[in-house]
C-alpha cells in the first residue's frame, strides 16, 4: 500500500512530469526531423506518435481523479471517430482528411480558452499576459476550425470548389471582422468580465474563418489548409503559455513554424503570395476570363480512341505520364502502373512529371502512385521534368488540368498566369484523359487542349487507362 | 516577479522552439509534402493535454464540462487519426522495394 502511495508521489511530482514533458518534445524534434526525409519518415512518424503518447500519459498521471469519467468519455468517443476514419480513408481523400483532423485541433483550443474564461469568471484574477495569449489562441482556433471544415466541404465538394465571394467588398468584410474579434479580446484583456463579449468574438472569428476559406478555390486550397495548420500549432502554442505547458508550447510552435515554411514553399511553386492567396483566392472573375477565351477556340478539339492512343504510345520511344486529381478520383494509379508495365515491356521509357500541386495537395500524386508500387526514380518533380518534354514523343496526361495549362505562361491575363506548369505542350505530341471538357478546379478553359498537337481521349481515367492497356496488348 | 519569470521562460522556450521549427522543415522534398503537413498536424493534437489539465481544474459547471469532453474529443481525433493517416501514408512510400531495388536508398530528393 504504503508503495503505491509513494510511486505515485514520486509519479506526480511537478518535475518528474516536466521531465517527461521534455523526452515528449524531444521526441517531436526528432520524428519531425525523420519525416523529412523518405526513409526515415515512417519511423519519424511513430517517434513522434511515442512523444505523444508520454506527454499524455503523464498528464493524465497528474489527472484530477474526480474527472476519469469525462476523459475517458472524451479519449473514447475521440478514438472511435478518428481511427475508423484514418483507416478507411481512401488515398485520394486524403488532402481534406487532413483539413478535418486540422479543423478539429483548431475546435479543442477555442473550447479549451472558452472554459479557462468561464472557469476564472471570465479572467478576473488571471494574469492579463495569460489572458491574451488565451484570447490569441480563442481567435485563431475558431479560424481554424471554420476555415478547415469549409476546406473540408469544399474538396470533399459538399459546398461548391469555386469561389464564392463576396465581390469587391469581401476584404472590407473580412477587415471587420478581424477588428471587431481583435476589439473584443482586448476589451476582455483590458478588464470586460462579460462572456457575450467572449461569445461575439468567438463568432466573428469564426464568420472570419469562413469569409477567408470561401472565396479560395483552385490550387489555392492546399496551400490554405497548410496555412490553417501552422495556425492551429500557434494557436496550440498560445494555450501552452496560457496553461504553462512546455509540451503544448514547442509542439504546438514546431508546428506553427514548420507549417510556415511548409506553406511559403508551396506558394513559392506555384509563384503565389500568402496575403494574394488569403485576400480572396483567384477572385471572382477567374472564371468568366476563362469563358471568354474559351469561346476563341471553341470548336478546334480533336477526340481520339483508346487504340489510337494505344498506337501512338506503342510506337514512341519516351512516354511522360502527366497525373492529376482525375486520376486520383478515378484511383486509376493501378491501371497507370499496369500501363507502364505494358509500355516498358515494349522498350517505351516511361516517367511520371509531377507538379508540386498537381492533385490537391502537394505530393498528392506521389502517394497515389507509390501505393501502386510505381518505383521512386520514375517520378520526376517539375523542374527536372520540363527540360525533358521537348524530347518526349508523347505526354499522357491522365486527368491532370491546370498545372499544364499554357496560360500560365502566354496569357498575362490569365488568373493563373505566373504559376510554374508541366510544359506539356513541348512535347511531340499530347494525349489527355479527361472525363469532359470541364474546366478544372480553378474553373479556367486549357487551352492545351485546343492545340493541334493534342488528342483528347474522353472518359474516366480509370476505364480509360485500362482500355489502353488492353489495346496495347492487340498491336 | 514569479509570474514574470515564468513567462519569460515561456517565451524564450517559444522563440527557440520556433526556431527549430524552422530549421528542420527548411529542405524536405515536394515529394514528402503531404504526409509532413499530416504529421505536423498530428503534432498540434496535443491540445489534448491543455483539454485534460483544464478538465482536471476545480469549479467546473456542467456546460464547461460538455465544453471540455467536446474539447478532449477533438483533440484525441486530431492525435490518433492524424497520426494513424500519416503512418498508412508513409506505408506507401516504404512498399516499393520490388523494382528499384538497391536504388531506393538514393531516393533522398535533392
Amino acid at each position: 500500500m504504503s508503495a503505491t502511495v509513494l510511486a505515485s508521489t514520486f509519479l506526480q511530482d511537478p518535475s518528474f512530469l516536466d521531465i517527461l514533458y521534455i523526452v515528449a518534445f524531444g521526441l517531436f524534434i526528432q520524428g519531425l526531423r525523420g519525416l523529412s526525409g523518405p526513409t526515415t519518415a515512417v519511423r519519424g512518424n511513430r517517434i513522434a506518435a511515442v512523444g505523444m503518447a508520454i506527454a499524455v500519459i503523464a498528464t493524465l498521471l497528474n489527472a484530477n481523479e474526480g474527472n476519469w469519467a469525462l476523459i475517458v468519455i472524451g479519449v473514447v468517443l475521440g478514438t472511435a471517430v478518428g481511427v475508423p476514419a484514418a483507416r478507411q480513408v481512401k488515398m485520394t481523400a486524403m488532402p481534406q482528411m487532413v483539413a478535418l483532423f486540422n479543423g478539429v485541433g483548431g475546435g479543442a483550443v477555442f473550447l479549451i480558452s472558452w472554459s479557462e474564461f468561464r472557469l476564472s469568471d471570465g479572467f478576473t484574477a488571471t494574469p492579463t499576459y495569460i489572458a491574451i495569449f488565451s484570447l490569441f489562441a480563442a481567435i485563431v482556433g475558431s479560424v481554424s476550425f471554420w476555415g478547415s471544415n469549409i476546406a473540408f466541404g469544399k474538396l470533399q465538394e459538399i459546398i461548391p470548389g469555386r469561389p464564392i465571394t463576396l465581390g469587391s467588398s469581401q476584404q472590407i468584410v473580412n477587415l471587420l471582422l478581424l477588428l471587431v474579434a481583435v476589439a473584443c479580446g482586448v476589451a476582455i484583456a483590458s478588464g470586460e468580465h462579460s462572456e457575450a463579449l467572449f461569445i461575439l468574438m468567438l463568432v466573428s472569428a469564426a464568420l472570419l474563418g469562413n469569409a477567408v476559406v470561401f472565396p479560395i478555390g483552385g490550387a489555392d486550397m492546399p496551400v490554405v489548409i497548410s496555412l490553417l495548420n501552422a495556425f492551429t500549432g500557434l494557436s496550440a502554442a498560445a494555450t501552452g503559455i496560457a496553461l504553462n505547458n512546455p509540451a503544448l508550447i514547442v509542439a504546438g510552435m514546431i508546428v506553427g513554424a514548420s507549417g510556415t515554411i511548409l506553406t511559403n514553399l508551396m506558394a513559392t511553386a506555384m509563384n503565389r503570395s500568402i496575403p494574394a492567396i488569403v485576400a480572396g483566392g483567384f477572385g471572382g472573375g477567374g472564371a468568366v476570363e476563362g469563358a471568354s477565351g474559351a469561346g476563341e477556340h471553341a470548336g478546334t478539339v480533336r477526340s481520339t480512341s483508346a487504340a489510337d492512343a494505344a498506337i501512338q504510345l506503342a510506337y514512341a520511344n519516351r512516354v511522360v505520364i502527366v497525373p492529376g486529381y482525375g486520376m486520383a478520383v478515378a484511383q486509376a494509379q493501378h491501371a497507370v502502373r499496369e500501363l507502364t508495365k505494358e509500355l516498358e515491356k515494349r522498350q517505351v521509357e516511361v516517367s511520371y512529371a509531377i507538379h508540386p500541386v498537381a492533385g490537391r495537395m502537394p505530393g498528392h500524386m506521389n502517394v497515389l502512385l507509390a501505393e501502386a508500387d510505381v518505383p521512386y526514380d520514375q517520378l520526376k518533380e517539375m523542374d527536372d521534368a520540363n527540360p525533358e518534354f521537348s524530347r518526349t514523343d508523347v505526354s499522357l496526361v491522365i486527368g491532370a488540368n491546370d498545372v499544364t495549362n499554357p496560360a500560365a505562361k502566354n496569357t498575362p491575363s490569365s488568373p493563373i498566369y505566373g504559376m510554374p506548369i508541366l510544359e506539356v505542350a513541348d512535347s511531340h505530341s499530347v494525349i489527355v484523359i479527361k472525363r469532359s471538357m470541364n474546366p478544372g478546379f480553378a474553373g479556367i478553359e486549357n487551352e492545351l487542349y485546343y492545340d493541334p498537337k493534342t488528342t483528347m481521349l474522353f472518359g474516366d481515367a480509370k476505364s480509360a487507362v485500362s482500355e489502353i492497356t488492353a489495346e496495347l496488348a492487340h498491336i | 516577479m514569479i509570474l514574470a519569470s515564468t513567462l519569460t521562460t515561456n517565451l524564450a522556450i517559444l522563440v527557440l522552439a520556433g526556431f527549430i521549427g524552422f530549421v528542420v522543415i527548411s529542405k524536405v522534398p515536394n515529394t514528402l509534402h503531404t504526409p509532413l503537413m499530416s504529421g505536423t498536424n498530428a503534432i498540434h493534437g496535443i491540445v489534448l493535454l491543455g483539454g485534460l489539465l483544464v478538465v482536471g481544474l476545480s469549479g467546473n459547471g456542467t456546460f464547461n464540462k460538455i465544453i471540455l469532453v467536446i474539447a478532449i474529443t477533438f483533440g484525441t481525433i486530431n492525435v490518433v487519426g492524424g497520426f494513424l493517416v500519416t503512418d498508412r501514408m508513409l506505408e506507401m512510400f516504404k512498399s516499393k522495394p520490388k523494382s528499384a531495388g538497391e536504388k531506393d536508398k538514393q531516393g533522398k530528393g535533392s
